[in-house]
């Protein structure tokens, strides 16, 4: 069974690899790339570790085929931070303990980074909603919500809003 | 030494960012599954289809056939191990029933179980050549739930399982593995007395763990035998002992080192993959990684045992309970070893009572085998004695509060398991609860407040960590236990605070089995309290040490010299007059005045003070659609002390939010031949973001005096007063008494419907 060749851009630089039709883009991701901060939690879609952004667009990553990648422009945890300067969310989720064991961590900071790329102003309710498909056992959800809404607010007065 | 003095502290009790923080929000922390080795195989491990059956014959040629496929394990590549007693894990377990979990030898017990495991060069083709093993079974009859395995005539899952505890010894086998009781008082009498009598029965359904993290490992056997597994887990010398158990090979060949642990909650205390890919490395001469899938966590691993609770309380007008007596029935799954033990010795915990009966039974049937979960036992028991308490208030006409504060256990009070309690808070965490602003606002229709309280006795043990003085004045601390909620930071703490410098100059490591002296898993939440004993011995020598260092350096006698603020003083102006030495300034002249500066400190710790707990939930019912909203829920626990605040409430409410999804939602669902058929986050729904309020955790302190900072155990029994708080709440809201969980919409649909008969539009 031969490859297929792949171009797309993850997390700014132009990537080429070469993967089987039937392999996921988190297992590309994973085994092919390297790029193991996405976490495998069920590979059905269900915990939302795996949450990467694919042309704006918050998608989980075991559902996505490597192929599909074609062309795209994809986010992973790897690339948030800019350098060494983290996104406030991710400096939010460790002013607030927002994490325990860290391994939903990777796929909520994705997710919520999303949501305020969206929207800078969400209520409480709107980002409960938009992070329900991310599932963590450790914390329940509080100091991730207080981190999410925090991080909002420093992206506010960033913002001049 | 002792710092119990709060105001004196200066790193212990803030809330500074966790060491290991940086590297799992950027996505570079290592897990289980993340480590990988040149010339890698994959491995998948074949399951059971059938919940019991004989296992007549595993062909395994076609498999090995398979381009790719470079080794098969069967049970006939582990050693038959004999009835052997484990002290490895955390609660009862025996190296041969592990062994058989691990890799089914003779039978397949339950759905799921393993069969055989292949390594090949991909997963895919691992897979697949899976499927060409060929395993002939004779089907037989199963069992799964617990009251039936108990009847004469259910099926027999061990020949050789013959009921302990009862007298005369047994002649005919059968499925319950234990009976246990505890008795104090007087049990005739107090019921006797009793002006009122409440005898209620209760179910919980068996739940996962459901940590986000597939057990994964990545294992290498040399051909001289030396072997390295990086594998997730709590408890590396768990992972050492139980591998070189069941392999047959000296625990010095083994080096077991900890990848970071995506969640575990009991889960992770005993193994499942490591033995698999052990034999496969061994076999195939190549690394091996084994990671589950989500279904195969589901249908092989866990989860916690379900049963019935059986409770009868007798009581006087005035609301004092004078006779309490329980039967426990509990799933063990298809191997001995259920928590009904520590359900037994929880139960009836938080009251002070004369007479009291206590009976358990420990029951197996064709399940997964049962892991400790969060406070193993007692949150079974706890809903049962907790929803009984509030129908005895309810009949009573007593608040419920005023109820368990009437009959609480306090200082002094013997529990019904042997311990006198001494340094309790139980009193504190209902007086908080009482003064909590959320326990006096008014209720809407519809709304109820429910209350329960919990107990977890929380244990220390065998415990090593070591500080090493770097030479520029930093330092490094090495400690034996998995990091699985927060601990490095609390560690790091303790040492900076015996120190007596900056939080950030203090770096900790989790060891592996060869870097750091044997240390039990991180379970019983005992991390902090026995861990962090050990921390704080070892900085205080290295106090010595420093101390004496300096008096090297001054000429004087280590006794002249004092350690304050992270520097050497003289001690009065007899000892002569020096400029204070640092930390720094000791360490960069440490070769010059004895060498480096370091100290390694092994202990069992003693003294791990009870943890007490009192929720207060508020709920709204959907009458529709039989929903439960959650509007508020306040957690109110003594924590002793807190270390870092913050990870202490991230235990609170993280137990709370696993409890409430064990109320309303989670539970295993069997097909009539015993397959479980909610393998999966879809259907096997635990709580998400939206489910949930905001959690009010309130830490009541008491401190523990036999901790140096006082801190006690506080990741368990956030779990334990969760759903019969949610009972309480939904019979208050809507008079409707929910005895079995799940209290999930449909059943609840059913009880309302029962007490307000739905009529038909033509009536």
């Amino acid at each position: 069974m031969s490859k297929h060749h792949v171009t797309t851009t993850i997390n700014g630089e132009p990537v080429e690899y070469l993967c089987e039709a039937q392999q996921t883009m988190l297992d590309v991701l994973r085994d092919e790339l390297g790029l193991t901060g996405s976490k495998e939690g069920c590979s059905s879609g269900d915990c939302g570790a795996c949450t990467i952004i694919c042309d704006g667009n918050i998608v989980c990553s075991c559902l996505m085929l490597g192929v599909e990648a074609e062309g795209r422009d994809i986010t992973t945890i790897e690339g948030i931070a800019e350098g060494d300067k983290l996104h406030p969310v991710q400096q939010k989720f460790l002013e607030h303990a927002a994490l325990q064991c860290g391994f939903c961590t990777p796929g909520l900071i994705v997710a919520a980074k999303a949501l305020l790329d969206t929207t800078l102003n969400p209520t409480e309710e709107e980002a409960r909603y938009w992070l329900a498909g991310n599932l963590c056992r450790c914390t329940g959800y509080d100091k991730i919500l207080r981190a999410v809404m925090d991080a909002a607010s420093v992206m506010r007065a960033e913002a001049g809003q | 030494m002792s710092y119990l003095d709060k105001a004196a502290l200066k790193v212990v009790g803030t809330r500074p960012i966790r060491p290991d923080g940086v590297d799992k929000v950027i996505g570079r922390a290592s897990f289980g599954a993340d480590h990988t080795m040149p010339g890698m195989l994959w491995a998948r491990v074949k399951r059971s289809p059938y919940a019991h059956a004989r296992i007549l014959k595993i062909d395994t040629s076609k498999a090995e056939r398979l381009k790719g496929v470079l080794g098969v394990v069967t049970a006939a590549d582990f050693p038959n191990i004999a009835n052997e007693e484990a002290f490895v894990g955390e609660g009862p377990m025996n190296f041969r029933d592990l062994s058989r979990n691990c890799m089914a030898r003779d039978k397949a017990l339950y759905d799921g179980h393993a069969v055989a495991a292949v390594a090949a060069t991909s997963a895919a083709i691992a897979e697949e050549a899976c499927d060409l093993i060929d395993v002939e079974y004779e089907v037989l009859p199963h069992v799964i739930d617990v009251e039936a395995a108990m009847a004469p005539n259910a099926p027999i899952l061990h020949e050789d399982m013959f009921t302990a505890g009862v007298e005369p010894k047994p002649t005919k086998p059968s499925n319950v593995a234990k009976k246990i009781t505890f008795t104090k008082g007087d049990i005739a009498k107090g019921f006797a007395e009793a002006e009122v009598i409440i005898e209620r029965k209760y179910s919980t359904k068996p739940v996962h763990q459901a940590y986000i993290e597939p057990h994964a490992c990545l294992v290498t056997v040399a051909p001289d035998g030396q072997t390295t597994i990086w594998s997730s887990s709590q408890g590396q010398f768990m992972v050492r002992a139980y591998c070189a158990k069941l392999l047959g090979v000296d625990m010095a060949n083994i080096r077991a080192i900890p990848a970071e642990i995506g969640g575990g909650f009991g889960g992770k205390t005993l193994v499942y993959l490591e033995p698999v890919a052990m034999a496969l490395s061994k076999k195939t001469g190549r690394p091996v990684k084994l990671v589950m899938s989500r279904e195969e966590v589901f249908r092989g691993t866990g989860p916690a045992a379900g049963g019935t609770i059986e409770v009868k309380l007798g009581a006087k007008k005035s609301g004092r309970i004078v006779a309490a007596e329980l039967v426990l029935k509990y799933q063990a799954g298809a191997f001995a070893g259920s928590p009904v033990g520590p359900g037994c010795m929880c139960a009836f915990a938080m009251y002070d009572l004369d007479n009291v009966h206590i009976t358990g039974y420990d029951v197996v049937s064709n399940r997964p085998k049962v892991a400790a979960y969060r406070a193993p036992g007692a949150p079974n028991s706890s809903f049962g004695v907790e929803s009984c308490v509030d129908e005895l208030a309810r009949e009573l006409g007593i608040d419920p509060l005023a109820l368990r504060e009437m009959n609480a256990a306090r200082d002094g009070t013997k529990t019904p398991y042997g311990p006198t309690l001494v340094n309790v808070g139980y009193l504190q965490t209902i007086e908080a609860a009482k003064n909590h602003p959320n326990y006096k606002i008014p209720l809407g229709p519809n709304q109820g407040r429910g209350i329960a309280s919990g107990f977890w006795f929380n244990i220390g043990g065998e415990s090593s960590a070591s500080v090493h003085v770097n030479e520029d004045g930093t330092v490094a601390v090495v400690e034996g236990n998995p990091d699985i909620g927060g601990s490095r930071a609390s560690m790091a703490m303790m040492a900076a605070e015996v120190l007596g410098i900056p939080y950030e100059k203090v770096r900790p490591v989790v060891g592996d089995t060869a870097s750091i002296g044997f240390t039990f898993l991180t379970g019983g939440s005992r991390v902090t309290f026995a861990t962090g004993m050990a921390v704080t011995q070892a900085a205080e020598k290295v106090v010595e040490q420093l101390k004496s260092r300096a008096a090297a350096i001054w000429d004087i006698s280590p006794e002249a010299v004092e350690w304050r603020d992270g520097k050497a003083f003289p001690a009065g102006a007899n000892a002569g007059s020096f400029e204070p030495l640092s930390l720094a300034d000791i360490a960069i002249k440490s070769g010059r005045t004895g060498g480096p500066i370091t100290a390694e400190v092994s202990i069992n710790a003693q003294g791990a003070g009870p943890g007490f707990a009192t929720h207060v939930c508020d709920v709204e019912i959907d009458r529709e659609t039989g929903h439960v909203k959650v509007l508020r829920y306040t957690a109110v626990q003594d924590v002793g002390r807190a270390i870092h605040p913050s990870y202490v409430e991230g235990q609170i409410q993280g137990g709370v939010t696993q409890g409430v999804g064990w109320a309303l939602n989670e539970e295993y669902i069997y097909d009539k031949d015993g397959r479980l058929e909610n393998a999966g986050f879809l259907d096997y729904r635990i709580p998400v973001a939206s489910d949930m309020p905001m959690i009010d955790a309130v830490m009541v302190e008491v401190p523990n005096p036999r901790h140096p900072f006082g801190a006690r155990g506080v990741g368990e029994v956030p779990i334990v007063p969760p759903m019969a708080a949610v009972a309480n709440a939904i019979a208050d809201a809507v008079g409707a008494r929910m005895r079995d969980l799940p209290m999930s919409p449909p059943k609840l649909r059913a009880v309302l419907d029962e007490i307000d008969p739905p009529r038909m539009a033509a009536e």
